[in-house]
């Protein structure tokens, strides 16, 4: 039979309600401002020195996680592609890359990819190349790119296969081409499918990003060690910097709640 | 009907790993003409369609569709937007109106504009039945006007040919009529269709030939009444009388 969105028929009778979870939100922000006003040394002192940090994390999330949308995406299609060239070549980069711990992926581009290069340089007698210095920034953003555009090719892939052959087949019968298809057809399906899977990955780079602070960027994870080195509490940065990064990934699970909900209303 | 075919399929086979679906299928449509094919479940009909507008690739032999022969990817496309498609289990796109279902392919293949295309796809779903329906999604319709839409919706590319595999065999039997009829018009009004369905009664009033395959092969090809009431071969007249029962 067809494949329908179950929502569909029901959607008429479905209600916003208001989604609960907020209140946990709210609870962590209240502690953190109720931490920052009664016991304004350390907590202040700290929120004060890491802010920057949540920037960075904020960022670095931010843009690694859109080019892993595009990268998973193009991955994905490659997979599943009749060219075994093409099939056989991403298939195996995402069987090493998730074989290679993140933390492992981002020691190499940091350290090991930098040296490769100017290797490279001499033997080609390239000063460009010799002289080729890593942006700590650079690499963390392209190492988490390349590390999780593998996991989120997964999370696409098993989204088209669930969408029956018939609908390509439709498609393409009336003359589509495989894009238009994938782009008309097959996606926005996938995409109600996916998206649960999607917001999962988005919070797990986020949690993820604290293993840049161990390749000389200052997110917030290195932000509170160097309070907690410069300071000599070993205590408190921790849990502001707990409950940061609680707030972040907890309104990012109620945002992604939110667009899942809309898309099902939507039908 | 002209001298020359508008569907030519010669020596045609296909294998799916070791099991040979078709073994040199010999087959001339002409202009016009409504075939309908019957045969025992696994016999290679579907496949013979799907290899018409290349939904499958076949192994030897020769298709030519309306002077296009079926070779570069090119070709294909170009065949595939003179063959309309009507498939068992209808697949309609579920996440698009019914009107949007018949838009989409006439919007991104033929180019037409969106006011062109909306009043094709009106007329068209007047024509077959449901003109109130054009703004719901297939989940709300039944199984009977989802397949008219989907008979709609490949229309509405102006195809030479319309291919039907099985339009009737995944519905409710109170729907079949509905679906017959409108299959019924379009071969009064001359469209060349080629026809996998059991149902006899179709045949008889639509088909100018009907064919028995079985084992990739056309084992009999008649006019559907010979077909059915006087067959020749052995192999016809055992599956006639357990589909007759
Ligand atoms: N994609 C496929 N992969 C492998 N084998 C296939 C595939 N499609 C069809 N076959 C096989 O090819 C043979 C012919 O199948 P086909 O679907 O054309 O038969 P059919 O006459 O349409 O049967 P039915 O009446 O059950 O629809 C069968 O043995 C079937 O198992
Ligand atoms: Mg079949």
């Amino acid at each position: 039979m067809q494949t329908a969105t179950p929502s569909q028929t029901s959607s008429a009778t479905r209600k916003t309600t208001v989604d609960q979870w907020w209140l946990l939100v709210i609870a962590v922000i209240a502690l953190i401002v109720f931490l920052v006003v009664t016991q304004p040394n350390p907590y202040q002192r700290i929120l004060i020195f890491v802010e920057d940090g949540v920037w960075v994390t904020l960022r670095t999330t931010m843009i690694s996680f859109v080019l892993v949308l595009i990268l998973g995406l193009v991955v994905a299609l490659a997979r599943l592609s009749k060219l075994w060239l093409l099939r056989g070549f991403f298939t195996i980069y995402v069987e090493i890359i998730r074989g290679i711990p993140v933390l492992v992926q981002l020691l190499f581009w940091y350290f090991a990819f930098p040296p490769i290069i100017q290797n490279l340089g001499t033997s080609l007698n390239s000063p460009a190349l010799i002289n080729y210095k890593a942006d700590p920034n650079f690499m963390a953003i392209l190492g988490l790119t390349i590390c999780y555009a593998a996991y989120m090719s997964e999370v696409y892939r098993a989204g088209i296969q669930s969408i029956p052959k018939g609908q390509m087949e439709a498609a393409r019968s009336l003359g589509m081409t495989y894009f238009q298809a994938m782009r008309y057809v097959i996606l926005p399906q996938a995409i109600r499918v996916i998206l649960p899977p999607v917001g999962n990955e988005f919070i797990t780079l986020l949690k993820d990003t604290s293993l840049i602070s161990v390749v000389a960027v200052s997110d917030l994870t290195r932000r509170g060690r160097e309070f907690m080195a410069s300071n000599f509490i070993p205590i408190q940065p921790w849990i502001m910097v707990s409950l940061l990064y609680l707030v972040m990934t907890l309104i990012s699970a109620r945002v992604v709640h939110y667009i899942e909900q809309k898309t099902k209303i939507e039908r | 009907m002209t001298s020359e075919p508008i569907i030519h399929i010669e020596n045609v086979h296909k294998r799916f790993g070791n099991v040979h679906a078709l073994r040199g299928v010999n087959l001339d449509v002409y202009k016009g003409e409504v075939i309908v094919i019957i045969g025992p479940s696994g016999s290679g009909k579907s496949t013979l369609l799907r290899c018409i507008n290349r939904l499958e690739e076949f192994d030897e032999g020769r298709i030519v569709v309306d002077g296009i022969p079926l070779d570069t990817a090119a070709n294909i496309n170009a065949v595939r937007t003179e063959v309309g498609m009507v498939f068992q289990q209808f697949n309609l796109f579920p996440h698009l109106t019914v009107l949007e279902n018949i838009l989409l392919a006439q919007r991104i293949v033929r180019k037409r504009s969106k006011e062109e295309a909306t009043r094709i796809a009106l007329d068209l779903l007047y024509k077959v039945g449901i003109p109130d329906k054009a703004n719901n999604y297939p989940i709300q319709l039944s199984g009977g006007q989802q397949q008219r839409v989907a008979i709609a919706r490949a229309l509405a590319m102006n195809p030479k040919i319309m291919l039907f595999d099985e339009p009737t065999s995944a519905l409710d039997p109170e729907m079949i009529q509905e679906v017959l009829d409108v299959m019924l018009a379009l071969a009064r009004e001359g469209m060349t269709m080629v026809v996998v369905s059991h149902e006899m009664g179709f045949a008889r009033a639509a088909a100018h030939r009907a064919i028995l395959m079985d084992e990739g092969q056309i084992v009999e090809e008649a006019p559907p009444d010979v077909l059915f009431t006087n067959p020749k071969q052995e192999r016809t007249k055992a599956f006639l009388s357990k589909v007759l029962h």
